[in-house]
């Protein structure tokens, strides 16, 4: 296939939607699912029967107000999220108001969700590009918006190593949490002689309060599939696996649909655009371990055996899959490639700061009027996510403080609310970027208890091979219990931060050397809650 | 005429260990060279002969440079590289990691057939665990004694894994393996069946020889009476994989 021909394609597509005048779009993602979108799709794709054919009925991805669900928007085909005219709170029963509104220029007042509220308009949106505008499962919808013109013009005009060049310039860090540089683990993987080499796309996301990875394969999964295509193509690789978690069964739906579309019309296979360039996708599905989102754990369990890490070196890169160099990225690194590819690596570079450039996906979660997802460049200030994009506290209340990085990550103080988001300034906080969980607590939320929270968490998900993260999660655990029950002393206290010392120092992998995290960052900026618990 | 003299396909580097001047071949790792110059690093999932486990985290060793810690077992040798195995750092978080597994299951050690020798007990000595400072984990576990020569006390157990590698790397039976997860892992035998009624079991002794502790031990044995005899295992392993 020639680059002209997806063009054409693609043109041809957008001519057939222009011929309806007005697009009604529903938001199918899984938290506007659970509050009943399906419901409202149904409803009004019933009424729409008798009208005038001028109207699509589509269910499209996430929308990011997860909040306000289920979500309606009303747009005419091609338009932006923003250039819609969103609907909130959309019932079955509001389905023949939202029809019979159709043609009149003022919208529906009691439904109204207006896009000109900063939620929308200050965010930035490149990996969430498509994401709520196209039908998921629909093949021809990706097209239309440009869907595998990168992979398409990677494989006919750029070598591999025009390609590695972009990425790296690009300034693309790994965007599962620990911020690797992109370009230098594709060029890593590239250099490995051999012949079998894999490409893995870690989808098994586990942070409590975190669901970026999971917007993005409902929303969108045909980027996934072509940017593990051009990293495949890029490092040398001819397979390529997903490895996502069995609790996203919708994700794991269209994904599977959506490898199979991109199969049959020739995006994945052997020869793609004629080319002998091939690459193959499989689905492997996790069964809920955390630590399988451990790259040495996932990839032990994508060979069927026991999902627990092994000691690093060797990394991924020169013996992973079978003992093959793989390359293994996140859902929303893979989900970056195309538009870099698309628009150039300096494009990219030109977003967010020195260190983190782009963009960064965030699940915003806790006490705040706007939850849902956000996509912001980075280097954006956490006050104006919070206060701005995710509209404060409800009912006016203060920020305590913002966990971020989930059970790795820790809690920044309001005092700290100015910092710019990016991997290097929450690294010097105590905490890290992690995969973009970001949880608001109000003064009402006890430090201790956020702390002894992700403490239990990460002694159920410890799989038990390394002594330190198997027994010391435990013992910080109990530790904490007793501090919480005003049970402890200062020589349990000290006990605890010695063993965070240890466990952080000689735990195996990575989800035992982050467990202390949330207690030491809890610590750092509110020990005077811990002290006030102490009983000497 | 002879012809010429043959490659040597892995090079040798040099490099020091707490201020001594060491040299290996640079496929082996830490723990192998200062066990072989007779440098103690204290090890309960490390056994010569075995695949490296990286479990217990007690050969971890500090490496100039090197911001993170180091576990003796799985890091290969590099030129120049500057060790040291015993700082007043590495002392302290070893002794606590002895006083994580005491804690970890019920370990008395004056009612334990290993007791005198059992590696667990001795490294808590040689560390200078002499009281704890956290709670016993109070959960128990059962004992298995369905097997006519052997017995496995879950109690006693620390999870390193031993009995799985021999059984696997050395007599190919793979007859045990790991079930659960965290605390509540259990070594088991087959599907977690009774050890009598494994299919794949050989009774071939090796997964009690290994143990470091008084969990998989010979039946009949009283308090204090369980010797185990490792030397087989870096005998065998030497003939099969000669260097």
């Amino acid at each position: 296939m020639h680059l002209d021909d997806l063009a054409e394609q693609a043109a041809t597509i957008r001519a057939r939607d222009a011929e309806t005048e007005h697009e009604i779009r529903v938001c199918m993602a899984a938290s506007c699912q659970s509050s009943g979108s399906g419901q409202v799709l149904d409803a009004l794709r019933a009424g729409v029967e008798p009208q005038t054919q001028s109207c699509r009925v589509k269910g499209v991805g996430c929308m990011g107000l997860c909040s306000a669900g289920p979500l309606v928007a009303v747009a005419a085909p091609g338009d932006t999220l923003n250039a819609s005219r969103l609907y909130r709170d959309v019932a079955p029963t509001d389905a023949p108001a939202i029809l019979d509104n159709l043609g009149n220029p003022e919208p529906i007042e009691r439904l109204h969700c207006p896009t000109d509220q900063p939620f929308f308009t200050a965010q930035h949106r490149i990996v969430l590009e498509h994401s709520g505008r196209i039908d998921p499962d629909s093949l021809d919808d990706a097209i239309a918006v440009g869907g595998y013109s990168a992979l398409v013009r990677a494989l006919t005009e750029l070598t591999p190593a025009e390609v590695l060049r972009e990425v790296t310039s690009s300034g693309l860090r790994g965007r599962g949490g620990g911020g690797y540089p992109t370009g230098l683990k594709w060029s890593t993987v590239a250099k490995m002689p051999g012949g079998q080499k894999y490409v893995v796309c870690n989808a098994d996301e586990g942070d409590p309060g975190a669901f970026m990875d999971r917007a993005v394969l409902e929303s969108d999964p045909h980027r996934v599939i072509e940017g593990m295509a051009i990293a495949g193509y890029a490092v040398g690789a001819s397979k390529g696996y997903v490895y996502v978690r069995a609790e996203y069964p919708l994700a794991v739906e269209r994904l599977t649909n959506a490898i199979r579309k991109a199969k049959r019309a020739g995006f994945l296979g052997s020869q793609i655009a004629d080319t002998q360039f091939g690459f193959e996708i499989e689905l492997r599905l996790g069964a809920g371990a955390f630590v399988c989102g451990e790259e040495t754990a996932l990839m032990a369990s994508i060979q069927g055996l026991r999902g627990q890490p092994r000691p690093r070196p060797p990394y991924p890169a020169e013996a992973g899959l079978w003992g093959c160099p793989t390359l293994i990225n996140n859902v929303e690194t893979f989900a970056n490639i195309a538009p870099i590819v698309r628009e150039g690596g300096d494009w990219f570079a030109a977003l967010g700061t020195e260190g983190s450039k782009g963009t960064k996906v965030f699940a915003l979660a806790g006490t705040i009027v706007n939850t849902g997802l956000i996509e912001v460049p980075m280097g954006t200030r956490l006050a104006h996510i919070i206060e701005v994009i995710g509209g404060g506290i409800p009912g006016g209340g203060r920020v305590k403080a913002v966990q971020t990085g989930g059970p790795s990550g820790g809690c920044i103080p309001r005092a700290h609310l100015d910092t710019p988001v990016d991997y290097d300034s929450l690294k010097g906080l105590g905490t890290i970027m992690g995969s973009g969980g970001m949880i608001v607590m109000d003064e009402r939320s006890s430090m201790v208890d956020v702390a002894r929270y992700f403490m239990e968490f990460c002694m159920t998900e410890s799989c038990g091979k390394c002594v330190p993260c198997r027994t010391g999660t435990q013992q910080m655990h109990a530790l904490l219990e007793r501090i919480a029950a005003a049970e402890a002393g200062r020589a349990e206290l000290a006990l605890l931060e010695e063993l965070c010392e240890v466990v952080q120092a000689t735990s195996l992998c990575g989800l035992g050397q982050t467990a202390p995290n949330p207690v030491l960052s809890t610590l750092r900026y509110f020990r005077d809650e811990y002290e006030s618990r102490l009983v000497d | 005429m002879p012809g010429p003299a043959s490659q040597p396909k892995v090079r040798v580097v040099t490099f020091r260990v707490d201020d001594q001047d060491l040299s290996a071949r640079e496929d082996e790792t830490l723990i192998e060279v200062c066990r072989e110059h007779r440098i103690p690093i204290p090890s309960l999932c490390y056994l010569e002969g075995l695949s490296a486990w990286g479990g217990c985290r007690l050969c971890m060793v500090e490496i100039v440079g090197q911001p993170r810690l180091a576990a003796a077992c799985s890091t290969r040798v590099v030129e120049g590289m500057e060790v040291h195995t015993d700082t007043e750092r590495l002392r302290r978080y070893r002794r606590t990691l002895v006083e994580l597994l005491f804690a970890e299951r019920a370990h008395v050690c004056s009612v334990c057939v290993s007791n005198g020798h059992c590696e667990l007990q001795t490294l808590a000595q040689r560390c200078g665990v002499d009281h704890m400072r956290m709670p016993r984990r109070a959960v128990s576990y059962p004992v298995d004694s369905s097997h006519e020569m052997f017995r496995v006390d879950h109690d006693r157990c620390i999870l390193c894994t031993r009995c799985v590698r021999v059984c696997d790397e050395i007599e190919g039976a793979h007859t045990w393996d790991v079930m659960g997860r965290g605390s509540d892992c259990r070594v088991i035998t087959d599907m977690a069946q009774p050890w009598a009624e494994s299919e794949t079991c050989t009774s071939c002794g090796k997964c009690v020889q290994v143990c470091p502790t008084g969990a998989l031990v010979k039946q009949g044995t009283s308090v204090g009476e369980m010797v185990k005899d490792q030397h087989f295992l870096p005998i065998l392993a030497r003939r099969r994989h000669p260097r």
